[in-house]
């Protein structure tokens, strides 16, 4: 795998810096576009007026708080079987990233929920396993803080981003079946209203900007991070006086 | 069976505690851990039993049962005594000798003339004794490796004797000893490794 | 065989004997089980139809809270790193302390909890499917707590931590098994609801050994 060749960290460096500008600049730019298209461009619905709008922040976010999580568990995985020594930190600099976007679908959604159902928060089967997978986000996190010692930490992280991720389809299948069990107390149409052609293409502009935007942001976590272990590494070595 | 370590590197907490380690250990043969507190001396003991991967270099049994681990081919002895206070002296030495995959509890017993306590709670022992209990598993399942971190620690005379006995009888049989301890065994060391000068001299 | 033997019955002896295991499990869910109605309020009524739910919460609270000590005495002492050059792999060894602790505090807590369902007007009726169901669910319960105990073994005061990543894995568990012992809009749901549980129990029995294992390995490095 091509990929290979930028596993060390120091050709990672000299790539991410090229391509830093690069992503940063095609986030923007893309993001730029998509709230044109979203905000300007695409009409207000019939239904809901112009907070329809929300849904060109609240989809995307959704998007990808389930696109984070799946990229750390693979990253874990990748670092169980090779060893690959950006794995973990990749994991590690994306989950606050996840945990953003899932925080942002949730506020957006109930944002958008206040005027569409009249109620901040309702248990739908959405709702409720985008909430239990901001959670997830949280415990991965909390396992880097709560562990001293990196190698340590990384591989108690590693099982808990594979374990948490094999429950993310169980989890949304249990509380799908919830949901329908309890329907009939809300009124919620899954989606909003149906995707009008000036309403999707906004929305996959956005979707594809978030996306961008998270590689940039990813890209200098990560550097951040590899910088940080050499610090770390650099202090350990003076204060043992070799 | 020798035991032989090649280009061995222990890394512990980001540094790394000792590299190039090289050294090989035949049937009957006793290796002695010297250095200061921090050399390393534990680590590799740790090492040898499985806990960690080496950070460079490998270390094998040649010899031993191939579907076995090299830990498996162990017995370690270290700071933690592994002794369950809830449990009689009888009942500490029963589990093990169960999940070793069988023991003799008798010799165990003996070995540290653990007769007198075999039935009081091992919440009653003093420190020597529970030390005791702890090397008394050298005797109850046989092994051919033996890791010991600083054995004689709390030990009274009579009981060091014994231990001595028990390294030299394993010895005899040529099973091979790796220890850290400042005590005299009685036989002569075929190596002895200083990790803190990371130096080598044969006996 | 002997092997697992040897170390189920070590870790029933110190149980039992010990007395912190299920004694201790038991209490921490009647105090659970008093603060609802302080919370919610004494109507009988409203307690009726919450106490399905309310019981499955108090007994995953005990259960996870109670199993820190699965690994965390032998953890302490050594034995857990003996017991790794020991014949048996670390994953089975997991699973027999696991075992063990849900033979001395999961399933009684399990069986407990229907009984004291009366404490907050549980519907007879409802006793039976409930113990069926909680005794199943436990065993997911006990299992998915037996990896939080392991991936925060080495970490002083993690019961937060613990609770943080494990009480989302019991989203599923609580779902159905609250259905399993509840006919909700005249429909049998109980008989696939169970179905379910046994299901998540046994995806947790296949695949907790290996994560709680690869986690303890990690605290011993």
């Amino acid at each position: 795998m091509k990929i290979e060749k930028y596993a060390n960290p120091t050709r990672f460096l000299a790539l991410q810096e090229k391509m830093q500008p690069w992503l940063t600049g095609s986030a923007a730019f893309i993001i730029a576009i998509g709230l044109y298209l979203g905000l300007v461009v695409a009409p207000p619905d019939y239904q809901q007026g112009e907070t329809v709008r929300i849904m060109f922040i609240h989809v995307p976010s959704a998007w990808n708080a389930m696109m984070v999580y799946t990229l750390m568990a693979v990253s874990s995985i990748i670092a169980i079987v090779f060893r690959h020594p950006l794995a973990d930190m990749a994991a590690k600099a994306a989950a606050p990233f996840g945990a953003v976007f899932a925080f942002l679908a949730l506020a957006t959604g109930s944002l958008w929920g206040k005027p569409m159902w009249g109620t901040w928060w309702v248990w739908d089967a959405r709702l409720t396993s985008t909430f239990v997978l901001f959670l997830l986000y949280l415990g991965y996190i909390a396992v880097w803080q709560a562990i001293e010692e990196p190698r340590r930490a990384a591989a108690i992280a590693r099982i808990v981003a594979i374990v948490g991720f094999i429950n993310v389809p169980i989890i949304k299948f249990s509380v799908d079946w919830w949901n329908s069990l309890h329907q009939g107390e809300s009124i919620f149409r899954a989606g909003g209203p149906s995707i009008y052609p000036t309403i999707l293409w906004p929305l996959l502009v956005m979707g594809l900007g978030y996306t961008l935007m998270f590689f940039a942001l990813e890209f200098s976590a990560l550097r951040s991070e590899v910088l940080a272990r050499r610090i770390r590494q650099m202090e350990i070595a003076e204060a043992q006086g070799s | 069976m020798k035991l032989v370590a090649d280009n061995l590197a222990c890394e512990r907490g980001g540094r790394n505690v000792f590299t190039g380690l090289d050294f090989a250990v035949e049937a009957g043969g006793l290796l002695l851990l010297r250095g200061p507190n921090g050399a390393g001396k534990t680590s590799l003991l740790r090492l040898i039993a499985g806990f960690a991967e080496p950070a460079a270099g490998t270390v094998k049994l040649e010899g031993g049962h191939a579907d076995l681990t090299l830990g498996q081919h162990c017995h370690l002895v270290q700071h933690q005594d592994a002794v369950k206070s809830a449990l009689t002296v009888e009942e500490n030495l029963s589990f093990w000798a169960g999940f070793l995959g069988g023991g003799d509890i008798e010799a165990a017993v003996a070995a540290l003339a653990l007769d007198r306590l075999r039935t009081t709670s091992a919440a009653y022992l003093s420190a020597g004794q529970r030390r005791r209990l702890s090397l008394s598993r050298l005797a109850l399942v046989p092994r051919p490796v033996w890791l010991l971190d600083e054995p004689s620690v709390g030990l009274d005379a009579a009981s060091l004797e014994r231990l001595k006995g028990l390294i030299r009888d394993q010895l005899a049989g040529g099973g091979l000893v790796v220890a850290s301890t400042h005590v005299e065994i009685g036989v002569p060391a075929t190596a002895e490794i200083d990790l803190g000068a990371i130096g080598r001299q044969a006996a | 065989m002997t092997v697992l033997a040897a170390l189920v019955r070590r870790d029933l002896t110190l149980a039992l004997r010990q007395g912190t295991g299920a004694g201790t499990a038991l209490g921490f869910f009647l105090t659970v089980l008093v603060l609802i109605p302080l919370g919610i309020g004494p109507d009988q009524a409203l307690l009726q139809r919450i106490a399905p739910g309310a019981l499955w919460i108090a007994l995953l609270l005990s259960v996870l809270l109670s199993s820190d000590r699965i690994f965390q005495a032998d953890f302490e002492d050594g034995s857990l790193e003996l017991m790794t050059m020991g014949p048996a792999a670390m994953e089975i060894v997991v699973t027999m302390k696991g075992l063990a602790h849900w033979l001395t505090t999961g399933l009684p807590l399990a069986i407990a909890a229907p009984l004291l369902g009366f404490l907050l007007n549980l519907d007879a009726a409802l006793i039976g499917p409930l113990v069926l169901a909680m005794g199943l669910g436990s065993v997911a319960l006990s299992l998915l707590a037996s990896l939080g105990a392991a991936v925060t073994v080495g970490i002083r005061r993690g019961g937060l931590l613990v609770s943080l990543i494990i009480l989302p894995l019991y989203v599923p568990v609580v779902i159905f098994g609250v259905a399993a012992s509840s006919g909700i809009g005249g429909v049998n749901i109980a008989g696939p609801s169970l179905m379910i549980l046994a299901a998540i129990a046994l995806v947790a029995l296949v695949t907790v050994p290996f994560a709680a294992a690869a986690a303890l390995r990690a605290y011993m490095h």
